[in-house]
């Protein structure tokens, strides 16, 4: 069985060469501490990389780091290996692009949710704050209570980010809104504290709230189960998690690292690679908020009408979201 | 006591070899199970970690790391306190490292930064075994529980100021702004002639723990510090009524062994990342547990068990990356079993030894 999938692959992979003159190319992915999979961020990016190689055939290299020491390193071996393009995963590894992206002038790196300022890196950033903007707008629309909650990771500004973004859009629906905000801790492991997440989405259930959003990683599968359980709603992060518990997933906030990473991938395949600075927001279809069978009787004809609305005008400037990143503050 | 039953050379040489052989034997087994060839892992676990230049590097880096925390917990094991605040107390380490380096680098090269960021190092991190140190000693408040909790504290004070106080603003990463030449410890490979480490961040640090361990040996076994401290770990009843005051012990050593612990932020921060960032110390706080188990407490045994860890830690990155198939938890399989057998089972094979050698030994006591 084992064999008969590596002929298959190996076929396939010759196939390849001989169809398309670029499509010589080895791609790799190093994901973020978390994991590549932590059924969110990284787990995106692993999603998308997955996607290209069955569209492709085109095998790729992962790693999963342990330490923050071993960033360079595996960029390094990943780079010396003639691996091209190398895509890095998560804001943590910019010091280490940047300096083996200068080592390897020929090699092509991209990072997620960071800027690297070099000639062969393309940098991608998110619009966190839109795309939470508009599940803020849809929280305050579906709670009876006026209450809602945020459950975030790790207590760092870019989930502040996050946080504020969806604040402004619950205000936004209802200026006398209440939003109770919790981070489930201080070290990486808030990022993998089902149980923790559960408990705070429920001390905010027992203040009153009855919609919870959160960005928390896998710790947020928690703060869904207890939004299912208490028969309250939930909204999901990174990716579209609305079939976790379909009916009690209000919706989820997408963040399409997995885009990003296809993208990079595909542009290196057909020579069409550009550096420099991407920022991806509700315009660009980087954040976006997620609708299917599983959610579509939670959300009403008069939600959609808003949030298209909203979307419009913050994609036409009408509505500033603010950026948390842009002064460390959220007047919120 | 079970010493003197065996050889020394079995004792401090055999066991720990049967254990790590054992310990490896289960990692095959485990290897197996998921379709991969032990004995190929083993080759690139080997070369990985002693093959080449920059593998040797790498190993002797995370060893540097291991080393300090090592030295931390068997400090605190010779008066029978269990620290297992190393992480908490690294992490706080850290700051003394950042606040000598932020203030320096500007002005003054290297070696003049750094005894003030050793010092730095070490006067946080005992600060921070100071306070469960002195509960214990004072309070009765067990350390085991204490010095745990206070690594919680700690992440939760390294975030706080990383994020609102001394991050650079603007920045994702909660992180210090990166310290220039005057607050980065050479590399090895720069300051040794003919030696390549290639990029391995191996560095001075490596040095300084060298030191550590003469210093810790001398402490232990050539003071009257240590002899106390000894004393009071071997019986504190006993030590107590020939007049050794707890009180002083308990505290003075956990701020030793903090102290100690805090010094591997200097291999981190100041030799490595060259700035200080959240969750630096990622585990190597508790794998120095493991590592002054293995060592036997003692310096020389401590270094040994110290590269051996760095090996796994070096060797295991190559595996995971030459072997996509052995993922990064496997690699925390094989690290748990030889904690395992080194360290929670170490007595597993010694009664069977015991034994063997007893019954060798008794004809000969009856011919003699």
């Amino acid at each position: 069985m084992k064999k008969l999938f590596a002929m298959s692959a190996a076929a396939s992979v010759m196939l390849a060469c001989a169809s398309a003159l670029a499509a010589d190319i080895q791609p790799a992915v190093l994901y973020d501490l978390g994991g590549k999979f932590d059924k969110s961020f990284n787990e995106a990016a692993h999603s998308g990389a997955q996607r290209f190689l069955e569209d492709t055939g085109i095998e790729y290299r992962d790693f999963e780091l342990q330490n923050d020491s071993q960033r360079e390193q595996a960029l390094r071996n990943f780079a010396r290996r003639g691996m091209n393009p190398i895509v890095a995963i998560g804001f943590s590894q910019a010091n280490a692009v940047e300096k083996v992206a200068a080592e390897y002038p020929d090699t092509q790196f991209a990072i997620v949710d960071m800027v690297v300022d070099l000639p062969n890196v393309r940098s991608i950033v998110f619009k966190e704050h839109e795309g939470s903007y508009i599940v803020g707008m849809l929280a305050a629309m579906a709670s009876e209570t006026g209450k809602v909650g945020f459950v975030g990771g790790m207590d760092i500004p870019l989930i502040r980010k996050f946080a504020c973004g969806y604040k402004q859009g619950v205000l936004a629906v209802n200026a006398d809104a209440e939003v109770f905000q919790n981070m489930t801790g201080t070290t990486g492991a808030a990022w993998n504290d089902p149980v923790k997440g559960g408990e705070l989405a429920k001390s905010q259930f027992d203040r009153g709230a009855d919609v919870v959003y959160h960005a928390a990683g896998a710790t947020g599968i928690g703060v869904l189960q207890a939004a299912a359980d208490a028969g309250k709603l939930g909204i999901g992060v990174d990716s579209n998690q609305n079939g976790l518990h379909p009916g009690s997933v209000l919706s989820s906030m997408i963040k399409r690292v997995d885009v990003a990473v296809y993208q990079a991938f595909d542009d290196a395949k057909n020579d069409n690679w550009t550096s420099g600075f991407e920022v991806l927001g509700l315009a660009e279809g980087g954040v976006d908020w997620a609708l299917d069978e599983n959610n579509a009787a939670l959300v009403t004809e008069e939600m959609k009408a808003a949030v298209a609305q909203a979307k419009n005008q913050i994609i036409s400037g009408e509505i500033v979201v603010h950026d948390y990143m842009s002064d460390q503050n959220c007047p919120f | 006591m079970s010493t003197g039953q065996l050889p020394r050379w079995v004792d401090l040489g055999l066991i720990p070899l049967i254990n790590l052989v054992a310990a490896f034997f289960v990692s095959g087994l485990v290897v197996i199970l998921i379709g991969e060839s032990p004995v190929e892992a083993v080759q690139v676990l080997i070369w990985g970690s002693l093959g080449f230049g920059e593998g040797i590097g790498f190993t002797l880096f995370y060893a540097t790391n291991f080393i300090f925390t090592g030295l931390a917990v068997a400090v605190a094991f010779h008066a029978g306190l269990f620290n297992i605040g190393g992480e908490g107390q690294a992490y706080i380490g850290g700051l003394g490292v950042a606040a000598a380096c932020l203030l320096l680098d500007h002005i003054v090269p290297w070696w003049v930064t750094m005894p003030f960021a050793v010092a730095g190092a070490a006067l946080m991190g005992a600060a921070w075994a100071f306070i469960p140190g002195y509960l214990q000693a004072t309070r009765g408040s067990h350390v085991v529980i204490t010095t745990i909790m206070f690594n919680f504290i700690a992440a939760s004070l390294m975030v706080y100021l990383l994020v609102n106080v001394i991050g650079e603003a603007g920045s994702m990463q909660p992180e210090t702004r990166t310290f220039v030449e005057g607050g980065r410890l050479p590399f090895l490979t720069d300051i040794i002639p003919g030696v390549d480490f290639g990029t391995a961040p191996v560095n001075f640090s490596l040095i300084l723990a060298l030191l550590a361990c003469i210093g810790v040996w001398l402490l232990i076994w050539r003071t009257r510090l240590g002899y106390e401290i000894r004393s009071y770990g071997a019986n504190p009843d006993a030590a107590v009524y020939a007049g050794i005051n707890p009180v002083r012990t308990i505290v003075i050593t956990m701020m030793i062994s903090g102290g100690l612990a805090g010094m591997m932020a200097i291999n981190e921060v100041m030799g490595s990342q060259h700035r200080l960032l959240i969750e630096f110390v990622t585990g190597y706080g508790f794998v120095g547990i493991a590592v002054a188990l293995m060592g036997r407490a003692h310096p020389v045994g401590i270094v040994l068990a110290a590269i051996l860890f760095g090996m796994l830690y070096q060797g295991g990155a190559e595996l995971s990356f030459e072997i996509p198939a052995i993922t990064r938890d496997m690699i925390v399989v094989i690290q748990g079993l030889v904690i395992l057998f080194a360290g929670a089972l170490e007595y597993m094979f010694r009664p069977t030894l015991v034994r063997l050698f007893a019954s060798r030994r008794a004809p000969a006591a009856a011919a003699g």
